[in-house]
């Protein structure tokens, strides 16, 4: 066994045991010999309960969203962090989906997760955070996050490399010192950008250096999207899955992401 | 016919240290730029910092002002930036300033849209392409017609405003529309997206509109009327952490030529000058003026 470790970690479930599956299968055969969830199991695909074997089964380590919070406490709301009315109103709908369709057995595990994990690779001070290591549901975009704030993050919580998900568009940037935060993405809905592949992040550390790939992988979104409208999920969450564009969330996005996306 | 403005008064606190509410602070994530002080190319009826095209009471920030405050603020880790006035395109180093901020962190920049044209518009476009920040605008447009929106504004300016965001929408630009609610009724759900609408209308790709509640201090008090002090909307200590990130106060400072201040709301208030540096000014705020219920009551966020 050589010394390069690598690492798959993804984030954004929303109930995509489809996708969810492609991923492990996808960073198993990269040789990733640990693979993390940043949390958000639920959201607004099909059939909550499928992730939670698929992820025991597989041996991958969890952490806690917002959404695994709001589900795992019984809260009346999701906590995405949202502040437009049509936003919140296609949130409600997906948290109501997810919130009657978890089995009750599965609340304790969801209400237990870590808000956080911190690790050691390769000397390397690795935090993991939902949203950012301050706030589960803040949304780090890569427009929006000024190299400076990022240090000051990496700075405050004492960490080398940053991984984080929760906006649901992946990113990465290396920052002072050699230091690195990545937004992993989501693999539960495509990026926004016309592709129906989900993604997340494959981290290399070799040598006391992390580098982070950031990996596209098919699944069957045809499937999903018509499993989600057999489960009378909103049409426009079927057509996201289906064209890579968001029609909804998107009043979150900074000027420059927006204008990548077709809506 | 002459309109006669009237003189404006800096106003002092109206609530007593020890009955104001307190936000304390969390992090310097915002600064914001009071780039052309109180200039302004109009003289809306309500602008509660009473800004017009002979307004110099809070000077133009010089280029040597706002670079200093960049570095510090880039030093402190700040996430990012807005320019205000007054109407930030009447600065002469507009174009270069924003270029400067844009290498540090994205900028937002709060105009009224008059002098965009074809020209400016452009320029603007390819600051988005080259930035690896967003750049943002904001336009404000307080309605969908001349007869609704020039009777606050000014004559003519339905006219100029809506052309300054078909350019914009020509480049393909889709700036955030701010609508002031100045008559009931206007942030009601239909009215949001009649809206909404009507911006997509002006060719705005990718619409984003936000209501922003009346603020009753500066011309707005002439115009209509000032705040009731008696109201009591307040309570002494420190205010809940929801409502602390939700203020202004909490994460964002506002630097003019002559100092820190704590908000742009209170720029006519001598009591919200803080320091003259960032570093100095991040302290907690007691909440003890009237227009702090806007923001605590009625929900108002300058943010985008
Ligand atoms: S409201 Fe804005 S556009 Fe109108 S006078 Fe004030 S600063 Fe100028
Ligand atoms: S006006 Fe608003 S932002 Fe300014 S101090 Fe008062 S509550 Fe805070
Ligand atoms: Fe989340």
């Amino acid at each position: 066994m050589s010394d390069i470790n690598r690492y798959a970690v993804f984030g954004g479930i929303y109930n995509n045991y489809l996708a969810l599956t492609a991923v492990l299968d996808d960073a198993e055969r990269r040789g990733a010999q640990e693979t993390y969830c940043l949390g958000d199991l639920g959201g607004f695909g099909p059939h909550p309960d499928r992730v939670f074997s698929i992820l025991q089964e597989r041996g991958v380590m969890v952490m806690q969203g917002n959404y695994d919070h709001s589900i795992g406490n019984d809260l009346e709301d999701c906590g995405c962090g949202y502040s437009d009315p049509r936003d919140n109103h296609y949130a409600a709908l997906s948290y109501a989906y997810t919130r009657a369709k978890t089995s009750a057995r599965w609340r304790p595990y969801l209400r237990g997760l870590p808000s956080v994990l911190r690790r050691r690779w390769d000397q390397q001070r690795v935090l993991m955070a939902h949203g950012s290591p301050r706030k589960v549901n803040e949304f780090l975009w890569e427009s929006s996050s000024s190299d400076r704030f990022l240090s000051r993050l990496l700075d405050e919580h004492e960490a080398d490399i940053l991984l984080v998900t929760h906006s649901g568009i992946p990113w990465q940037r290396q920052v002072e010192r050699n230091r690195l935060v990545v937004n992993v993405g989501a693999i539960g809905r495509p990026a926004n950008d016309g592709r129906t592949e989900v993604w997340y992040a494959l981290v290399t550390v070799t040598g006391g250096r992390a580098r982070a790939e950031l990996i596209p992988v098919a699944y069957d979104h045809l499937r999903l999207a018509s499993e989600m409208r057999a489960e009378g999920i909103p049409e426009e969450f079927a057509i996201t899955i289906e064209t890579g564009w968001w029609t909804t969330c998107l009043e979150i996005l900074p000027a420059k992401e927006r204008a990548r996306g077709r809506y | 016919m002459t309109v006669r403005l009237p003189i404006v008064v800096p106003f002092s606190p109206s609530i007593d240290e020890a009955q104001a509410p307190e936000v304390p602070f969390s992090a310097l994530d915002t600064v914001w730029f009071q780039l052309t002080g109180t200039l302004c190319n109009i003289a809306c009826q309500h602008c509660f910092i009473s800004c017009g095209p002979k307004e110099n009471r809070v000077p133009m920030m010089t280029e040597a002002t706002v670079r200093s405050y960049l570095s510090e603020a880039a030093e402190l880790g700040v996430r990012d930036y807005y320019f205000t006035g007054g109407e930030p395109l009447l600065h002469p180093q507009f174009w270069t300033l924003a270029e400067s901020v844009l290498a540090v962190g994205p900028l937002t920049v709060l105009s009224n849209g008059i002098l965009i044209d074809g020209a400016n518009a452009e320029r603007a476009r390819t600051l988005f392409d080259a930035a690896r920040y967003s750049f943002d605008l904001r336009i404000s447009l307080d309605g969908m017609s001349a007869e609704e929106n020039d009777p606050v504004r000014g004559r003519g300016t339905f006219e100029a405003i809506t052309r300054g965001i078909a350019e914009l929408a020509r480049v393909g630009l889709s700036p955030t529309i701010t609508v002031v609610e100045h008559r009931t009724g206007m942030g009601s759900e239909q009215s949001r997206s009649q809206f909404l609408q009507f911006v997509v209308e002006l060719g705005l790709s990718r619409p984003r509109v936000k209501f922003m509640p009346l603020l009753r201090i500066g011309r707005e008090a002439e115009r209509t009327h000032g705040y009731d002090s008696a109201l009591a909307w307040y309570s002494p200590g420190p205010v809940e952490e929801a409502l602390a990130e939700r203020l202004l106060c909490s994460s964002s400072r506002l630097v003019t030529e002559h100092g820190v201040m704590i908000c742009p709301i209170l720029l006519d208030a001598p009591g919200a000058q803080l320091a003259k540096t960032l570093r100095q000014s991040m302290t907690p705020i007691a909440l003890r003026w009237d227009a702090c219920r806007t923001c605590v009551v009625d929900g108002l966020s300058c943010r985008t």
